[in-house]
């Protein structure tokens, strides 16, 4: 599964990718804006993508936006410290398919992921 | 400031330091902080706007700066680079970012951080509001949470 962090802090994709290294993902791509992802995202394709939605030059909810204007599939999680629930309608709005509200454990980021791909296999299944 | 948004910051620097650095966090009594008073060596700001404005500071000595970036981010720091400005910043943007969504209702935007680097600096404190500050105390040193929140429709009744 290819993997693309977004987040304009470093600190944030290392500690991400240090996780999912741990999970057994391997294919992971960064980006550190909403312009370098849709870049990326354009250029790799990814699975799935992990968005922050404070970032400068292009925010996290446009690009989910931009995103699902050319790409269904694609399995978006929001991580971001917007805890309000009108954010979080606005980014399932938006076609984001899970939402993870920052500080998070190790575990709960995993959980997340795992729901995420539990919901897709749910849908092709039914 | 009104007290009852004071609490919403104290909650949030105990759960990000809980959290992403594993340590308690002990938070003395808020006070007014006065303009001869000096920042620590490190800090990390989030503007805030829309309903409430002004800003957002958490103000490490550098000993308890490295030590809370070594935690947070799982690597060593050898110098305050931009590795250690970017966890810095992403210190105070969950800190900012988890105080505002208790901010009784109000529609609140964070900016990106700003940080600073420079022994005993001063915040250049704009006029919304006074100041107030939590001296925090962590397993890792102490650090100063330091924030003016003002809310807009209060400020023009008030004719500020």
């Amino acid at each position: 599964m290819r993997i693309l962090l977004v987040d304009d802090s470093t600190t944030m994709r290392n500690i991400q990718k240090k996780i999912l290294a741990g999970l057994g993902y391997s294919e992971i791509a960064e980006a550190g804006d909403g312009v370098q992802a849709l870049a990326a995202f354009n250029a790799q394709r990814p699975d799935m993508m992990l968005v922050d939605w404070n970032m400068p030059n292009m925010d996290g909810l446009t690009l989910v936006k931009k995103v699902r204007e050319v790409d269904k599939q694609v399995l978006l999680l929001m991580v971001t410290t917007e805890a309000e629930k009108t954010r979080v309608i606005d980014a399932i709005k938006a076609g984001v398919n899970n939402y993870l509200v920052k500080p998070f454990t190790p575990a709960v980021l995993s959980e997340k992921i795992e729901q995420t791909l539990a919901k897709r296999l749910a849908a092709a299944a039914s | 400031m009104r007290a009852q948004h004071v609490n919403p910051f104290i909650d949030s620097v105990k759960l990000v330091f809980e959290t992403m650095l594993g340590t308690q966090v002990a938070i003395a009594k808020p006070r007014i902080k006065t303009d001869d008073q000096p920042s620590y060596d490190v800090t990390g700001i989030i503007a805030l706007s829309g309903e409430a404005v002004g800003s957002v500071a958490v103000s490490f000595p550098m000993d308890t700066a490295i030590k809370c970036v070594e935690a947070f981010s799982g690597m060593p720091v050898e110098e305050p680079d931009d590795n250690f400005t970017d966890a810095i910043g992403e210190l105070a943007n969950m800190i900012a970012g988890n105080a505002k969504k208790d901010l009784e209702n109000l529609k609140v935007n964070i900016s990106v951080p700003t940080v600073i680097v420079g022994q005993g600096h001063r915040l250049g404190r704009h006029q919304l509001g006074p100041w107030i500050v939590l001296e925090c105390t962590s397993p890792h040193g102490p650090f100063n949470l330091e924030m003016c929140v003002v809310e807009v429709a209060a400020a023009v009744a008030g004719g500020a």
